[in-house]
């Protein structure tokens, strides 16, 4: 147990905690980040240097701005007046608590038949690409089918519905 | 305590803040920051195993990992796409006052 990582984990722990607590939802996005950097940062402490830097790509470059960009086009940021948490919130912390309890009691049973530290294995990036254009050629197709779809689909579901926009205007403009 | 078990508990404990934000939070985004949480906790834990089990080189749990990683931008992006639309619909992201498909 490395000073490293017991750093990293407090760090992420620390980001996540603020990602679902904080009031403000900007500040919470930011929070999000430092806990995707602290993730990035426990893949390459665990030697998956292609995976820490996917992370970072994917989720700092891309799903961080995108979760700030619906906070900015919903006025998320804005503090309802009856509370940032649901109505519901004691029985969600009771059932994440459970979760919890279960996970980490079932890790510390088999902490003896957990497999000890072995030596870091060594993949370079030209192996991962071997390895996709051979034995993982049909799962990298389906995800480019998936990214496309997801795409189009995400396009679409957001687009405006030119329109319907027209008649919610003059909708408004009657009733002013 | 072997540094497999610290990087599980890790990854719990990741997983339970994720699953308390969307279970406690109202505004959908905040709901969806929880799920992205817990998408990124179970890659820790494929990268884990994969770093400690008994064949690295034959790379399975950190192409699961990346594969993971590109299910999950997917999901983020028509997440926020439909965030985005109920909220022109209904002018609000509060999911308890969302209780109708109706629209």
């Amino acid at each position: 147990m490395s000073y490293a990582f017991l750093f990293i984990s407090a760090l992420t722990v620390a980001g996540g905690l603020a990602a679902v607590a904080l009031k403000n939802t900007v500040h919470c996005a930011l929070a999000l980040t430092v806990a995707f950097a602290g993730l990035a940062l426990l893949f390459l402490d665990l030697g998956a240097q292609f995976a820490g830097f996917a992370q970072i790509l994917v989720y700092i470059g891309a799903v961080a701005i995108l979760v700030v960009f619906a906070i900015l086009l919903t006025r998320g940021s804005e503090t309802p007046k009856d509370g940032v948490y649901s109505k519901h919130w004691p029985a969600g912390l009771v059932i994440a608590a459970a979760v919890f309890a279960v996970l980490g009691w079932s890790i510390l049973q088999s902490i003896s038949k957990l497999p000890q530290a072995a030596q870091t294995p060594t993949v370079t990036v030209a192996q991962i690409g071997q390895a996709l254009m051979t034995r993982y050629v049909l799962p990298l197709e389906l995800i480019a089918i998936l990214l496309t779809a997801a795409l189009i689909g995400a396009v679409i579901v957001a687009m405006h519905e030119n329109g319907r926009h027209e008649n919610d205007r003059h909708e408004k403009e009657e009733v002013k | 305590m072997t540094p497999l078990a610290g990087y599980l508990l890790v990854a719990a404990l990741i997983f339970s803040i994720g699953l308390a934000g969307a279970l406690t939070r109202r505004n959908a985004i905040l709901v969806l920051i929880g799920i992205e949480l817990m998408l990124n906790a179970a890659n820790l834990n494929l990268i884990a195993f994969w770093r400690y089990g008994p064949h690295p080189e034959a790379l399975t749990g950190m192409m699961f990992a990346i594969f993971s990683i590109a299910v999950a931008a997917a999901e983020a992006a028509v997440g926020l796409g439909l965030v985005i639309q109920v909220h022109r619909h209904a002018h609000s992201t509060d999911l308890d006052a969302m209780n109708r498909m109706k629209g």
